[in-house]
């Protein structure tokens, strides 16, 4: 397909070339990681034991903490989009700020709260004798801490877009706003809704700072996919690559499916 | 009931069950404020008193409050049936009873047979036919619509106001009926309320208002010219004004010169708005024959004649 030329004249060079080194800057590592695995010994790396343990963990982990943003990060996007309340930029503010947040810092701040003598971390052992850090449990926790600002702020946009007369037509019919929200707002917000969710399931997937911090690396327990590639990384460069590999492929596959399920739809 | 919205609306209105008060008034007089007000979508001060109860103490679900939306807002996720049925299964019904329910009156609105499409597969007229269903599925004491027929086809309009006048005639509530055309008002209402600039210019029964319009705002929605003349007003028809681009000689005392400012359409006839060179704005209506003949075009200077014996005079009603 050839595009008519611009009516406005050529996009000057100033601003081309910039934008060509955009997009080598963020090819080209991509393209060279690519270019450098040992394809022959791919199969053999891929069947490591390593390797689907922390696969698995991750996929696990990062679709149990999409849940738990669901849960929690519906109620609050709707609070936040439907709701006039005093305090509610702020609380916006707040919820966003882990988005901005180094993902260490988010692990050290987990610790402090959760961990051992947090000051959640010590009443919840001394209560039930579990606690979070360096468990599954704490690899999720870890993952919906960084994951949920992206839920919730995707979120509340789909809701935000969504017509509120709709659910002032369900008021006029009866509905209560538990009904309402039910039986109007998320239907018509559910593209939107699924997106955020598989925004804050690869943010998960990928989440290592906070996870690591928070978690240590435990093989088969808190070694997820992206501990996994950075301790391989010491040791044998081959191995690290064929590990990215695996998280290139499941990562722009997330971002196919997004683009034809949902970003392009209205 | 008399309602207050603060700085946008202040209206009082009495009627009785079966009654149809037509709310008529130009693009941003209060029409659909006074709507929202009742329906609990905006907040008003004052009482609307529905059976002994004052609706404005009610939470906006609670209030058995039909309510027909200007572009329907029908639930796009839902069939025609699940959107009918839709009250009766907020307050509890069981879906079975509901979905019956909810096919009877598509029945009753003559479109069973879309029962279930989605709305996007529905044309205005259709889904302006499953929104009054739906409506009036949700059993309203209030039956409010807003606008229904704007942004139909012309014939669409016509078969949707025949048939909407007879449904309206079987429901036993109050109903309050937004429009901008005085058709509605005058088919299809028992009184008309004429709301202008957030207030109530007049409330009256269609033919007081249309026969005797309270402000020459009233007389143009009503399709009339009105003109005071020191404690009187005195109303023409369009159609009895004659048009001639000279001087007309006669018996017509009443008679402008001016300058044509708009030609629509209207019916089977033109309708010119006239600026008299002294002042009011005019308007006639003339067959496109003539108007090509006289060449009536926006600029052109004409003459607007009026017999004596069809113009109606009564008191200005004190504003």
């Amino acid at each position: 397909m050839r595009t008519a030329p611009d009516p406005l004249g050529r996009p000057p060079a100033l601003l081309l070339v910039p934008a060509a080194l955009a997009t080598a800057l963020l090819v080209v590592p991509l393209a060279a990681m690519v270019a450098a695995v040992d394809w022959p010994g791919l199969p053999a790396q891929l069947r490591s034991e390593p390797l689907r343990d922390a696969l698995w963990l991750s996929l696990t982990t990062s679709t149990a903490a999409m849940l738990v943003c669901l849960l929690l990060g519906l109620p609050l996007a709707w609070l936040l989009a439907r709701v006039d309340f005093a305090g509610r930029g702020a609380l916006r503010a707040l919820v966003t700020v882990p988005l901005v947040l180094p993902p260490v810092v988010a692990g050290v701040a987990l610790r402090t709260a959760f961990g051992r003598t947090g000051v959640l971390g010590a009443p919840l052992e001394e209560l039930t004798g579990f606690s979070f850090p360096f468990t599954v449990w704490g690899v999720v926790l870890a993952h919906v801490f960084v994951s949920l600002p992206f839920v919730v702020i995707a979120v509340e946009g789909a809701l935000r877009s969504a017509n509120p007369e709709y659910d002032a037509a369900a008021a006029t019919l009866g509905a209560s706003r538990w009904t309402g929200f039910r039986r109007v707002t998320v239907p018509l917000a559910l593209p939107g809704i699924l997106a955020g969710m598989v925004l804050g399931w690869a943010r998960s997937l990928g989440e290592f700072g906070a996870t690591i911090t928070f978690n240590g690396n435990y093989p088969g327990r808190t070694q997820t996919m992206p501990t996994l590639i950075y301790v391989t990384r010491q040791a044998d460069q081959d191995a690290a690559l064929a590990l990215s590999l695996v998280m290139l492929v499941v990562s722009v596959a997330i971002l196919v499916m997004l683009r034809d399920r949902w970003l392009v739809t209205p | 009931m008399r309602l207050t919205v603060p700085g946008r609306l202040e209206a009082g209105l009495t009627a009785a069950d079966g009654d149809v008060v037509a709310v008529i008034g130009p693009n941003g007089a209060g029409k659909s404020t006074l709507v929202r007000a009742l329906a609990g979508l905006v907040q008003a001060d004052g009482h609307a008193r529905l059976d002994g109860v004052n609706l404005l103490r009610v939470p906006a679900r609670d209030r058995h409050v039909g309510l027909v939306f200007q572009d329907q807002m029908l639930f796009p996720h839902l069939t025609a049936r699940d959107n009918v049925a839709f009250g009766p299964r907020a307050r509890g019904v069981p879906r079975a009873e509901a979905d019956a329910a909810a096919v009877a009156w598509l029945d009753r609105l003559g479109v069973a047979e879309l029962a279930g499409r989605r709305p996007r597969q529905l044309s205005g007229g259709q889904a302006q036919r499953v929104a009054i269903a739906r409506a009036l599925a949700a059993d309203p004491r209030l039956l409010l619509l807003d606008e229904p027929m704007a942004g139909l086809d012309v014939g669409v309009a016509t078969s949707l106001r025949l048939e909407l006048s007879a449904h309206l005639a079987e429901f036993t509530g109050v109903t309050l009926l937004v429009t901008h055309d005085a058709i509605d008002a005058l088919t299809i209402a028992s009184h008309v309320l004429v709301v202008d600039e957030g207030r109530v210019a007049q409330f009256g029964t269609p033919l007081e208002v249309s026969q005797q319009p309270a402000t020459d705002h009233v007389a143009r929605l009503v399709g009339l010219n009105v003109l005071r003349r020191g404690d009187l007003l005195r109303a023409f028809s369009p159609t009895a004004v004659t048009v001639d681009v000279q001087e007309p000689h006669g018996s017509a005392r009443n008679r402008w010169p001016g300058r044509v400012a708009a030609v629509s359409p209207h019916g089977g006839t033109l309708r010119l708005v006239v600026r008299t060179t002294d002042g009011p704005e005019l308007i006639a209506d003339v067959t496109p024959a003539a108007a090509t003949e006289l060449g009536l075009t926006p600029g052109r200077a004409v003459w607007l004649s009026v017999k004596e014996s069809s113009v109606r005079s009564y008191a200005a009603a004190p504003a």
